[in-house]
């Protein structure tokens, strides 16, 4: 768990970070969205202590950021800079292990923990492993970047735009890969993106930033159906909105008794699926499974309903 | 590429035959000699010569990398940054003081032999070495850095295990600057009886044989060529690992 408390730094006469207060629940990826300029990488750096607050505090697991060795406390939290920052002369299975090196892992420890992130990344490690980054794609890079983050299999993690310099295919995959192994893990992420989409895709909750100051802290439902203020509402983007809520509500929270004919769609879907597959079949309802048993269906009127509420 | 290698190979052929079999060259020196005068110069071995010539370059050298870079790194930390423009005075003045005076006035204090030179060519190569550490710790890519420290790298292992490697290219250019000026700057050690290869040059200048003067300048020069050219393509290396663009020497 990461408890913020009205963190604030000040350089001359602007304010980064304005008071910010926020908690990030154990396990869960609290994503940090926000123009450039907002104040998001400084807000990130201030909790592992790369940055000096000016004011506010820190605790981690309960335990005050502030009172601990800085390189102690930077060693427990994994961290994916803006931009990868991977070291230039070391191989790519240097860079991942580096963190495990220096824990004190055996060599063997670290060669499998290097192989097995790469291969999660989609990098054959026969071919990957001995490279050096310049001998990397961006997307490459990046994707060894995040892994050394993940090395150690930190139960904290800090990632600020991890995903920046990729194509929006492997993001894509990129993201699924974050969310899954941060859901085996239990791992507790606070990730920063300038993507309304990627936050709302990737953030348990999303915290929504301005000129220092935090505008809105909340789930991303919550965020979509009601947004905060006028700025929280453009980043979403006004046309867009209903589709992004309908995308984050599961099929199963509006299944009703009933009769539906055609392909059925599972109950985990999203609002968004169901919508686009009866208007493609131009059907009003559709036939709902779980565990491929029917258990009702989902109609065209309740999916809109449930759309005009979010306006 | 085959050429270069061709070219290197024959150089070290000349510069093996001229110090351990000068007299093969007799003909070719004879000319430069003195009529009835010795054409080859042979009171003492050239290949001892060579090897106190280039050990003292080693010394010195070795010596004014440690300072010159220590140096660097300590004014470039935090704490040590007010004395930047300190180090940067003594280093240049090591520069700027002719060699020549530097023996003059070091020979009082450690008599005639090595150790007037290697004063001489530690300050002398001080600066280079110097300038391009600064340069080199000053130009990391801040990414990295930041990478270093986020994940959890003491001072010492920033330095160690990061600053240093990554500022090694340049810093060895500033090397290889200081080698070849102490090869050519030792010569003037044998005005205060230091063994170096500049005792067959003066033989040459104080007995207006030519051939002395040819046969010490084309050693030394040959020397400079070889090692300038090796540490190139070490730095070479080097940089194309860390996948750095060879900056301008
Ligand atoms: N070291 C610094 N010295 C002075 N001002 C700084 C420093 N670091 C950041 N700032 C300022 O603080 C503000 C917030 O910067 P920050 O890097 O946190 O923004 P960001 O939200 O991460 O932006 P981006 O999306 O472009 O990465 C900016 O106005 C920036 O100019
Ligand atoms: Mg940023």
């Amino acid at each position: 768990m990461i408890e913020i408390d009205a963190l604030t730094k000040v350089y001359g006469d602007t304010t980064a970070v304005d008071a910010v207060s926020l908690t990030v629940d154990t396990a869960t990826i609290t994503a940090v969205v926000g123009t450039s300029g907002s104040g998001k990488t400084t807000l990130l750096r201030m909790i592992n202590r790369l940055v000096e607050p000016t004011s506010g505090s820190v605790r981690i697991n309960g335990e005050p950021a502030g009172e601990m060795a800085p390189h102690l406390l930077r060693r427990r939290i994994g961290y994916a800079i803006q931009g990868h920052g991977l070291f230039p002369h070391h191989s790519v299975a240097r860079n991942i292990g580096a963190v495990p090196r220096l824990l004190g892992w055996s060599r063997s420890d670290i060669r499998a923990r290097v192989d097995e992130l790469l291969t999660l990344f989609d990098m054959e490690p026969a071919s990957f492993r001995d490279r050096f980054p310049h001998e990397l794609s961006g997307g490459q890079q990046q994707r060894v970047g995040v892994a050394r983050a993940l090395a150690s299999r930190p139960d904290l993690m800090l990632m600020d735009e991890p995903f920046g310099a990729l194509d929006p295919i492997i993001r894509a995959r990129a993201q699924d890969d974050l969310r899954q192994i941060q859901r085996k893990l239990g791992s507790t992420i606070m990730l920063v993106t300038h993507d309304m989409e990627e936050a709302i895709r990737l953030g348990d909750k999303v915290a929504v930033m301005d000129d220092g100051r935090l505008l809105q802290y909340a789930p991303p439902a919550e965020i979509v159906a009601d947004p905060a203020t006028d700025f929280v509402a453009d980043l979403i983007g006004d046309t867009e909105r209903p589709m992004r809520f309908l995308s984050l509500v599961p099929v199963s929270e509006i299944v009703e008794d009933g009769p539906a004919d055609g392909t059925a769609i599972d109950s985990g879907a999203s609002l968004r699926d169901a919508l686009s597959a009866s208007l493609w079949t131009d059907r009003e309802a559709l036939p709902v499974t779980r565990d491929g048993t029917v258990v009702g269906r989902v109609t065209l009127e309740a999916i809109r309903a449930r759309a005009a509420r979010a306006s | 590429m085959r050429k270069g290698l061709i070219l290197r190979g024959l150089l070290v052929a000349l510069l093996v035959a001229l110090v351990l079999r000068p007299e093969l060259f007799t003909p070719l020196f004879a000319p430069f000699a003195p009529n009835g005068g010795p054409v080859i110069y042979q009171r003492t071995s050239l290949l001892s010569l060579s090897l106190s010539h280039l050990g003292l370059v080693a010394v010195a050298s070795g010596l004014a990398t440690v300072v010159a870079v220590s140096l660097a790194i300590l004014v470039t930390r935090p704490a040590g940054a007010a004395f930047r423009p300190l180090s940067r005075t003594i280093t240049n003045i090591g520069q700027t003081f002719p060699p020549v005076a530097v023996l003059a006035l070091t020979v009082p204090v450690f008599g005639f032999g090595s150790g007037p030179t290697l004063v001489a060519l530690f300050l002398y190569g001080l600066l280079p070495v110097f300038e391009n550490a600064m340069t080199g710790f000053g130009t990391l890519p801040p990414r990295t850095m930041e990478a270093a420290r986020g994940m959890g790298l003491t001072r010492w292992q920033q330095l160690w295990q990061v600053e240093l490697p990554l500022a090694a290219p340049v810093i060895l250019t500033g090397i290889r600057l200081s080698v070849v000026i102490s090869l050519g700057t030792a010569t003037i050690g044998s005005t205060v009886a230091a063994a170096t290869l500049g005792e067959v040059i003066i033989a040459g200048l104080l007995t207006d044989n030519t051939a002395y003067v040819l046969q010490g300048g084309l050693i030394v020069g040959i020397f400079a060529v070889l090692l300038y050219d090796a540490l190139v393509l070490v730095e070479r290396a080097l940089a194309r690992r860390m996948g750095r663009v060879q900056q301008a020497a």
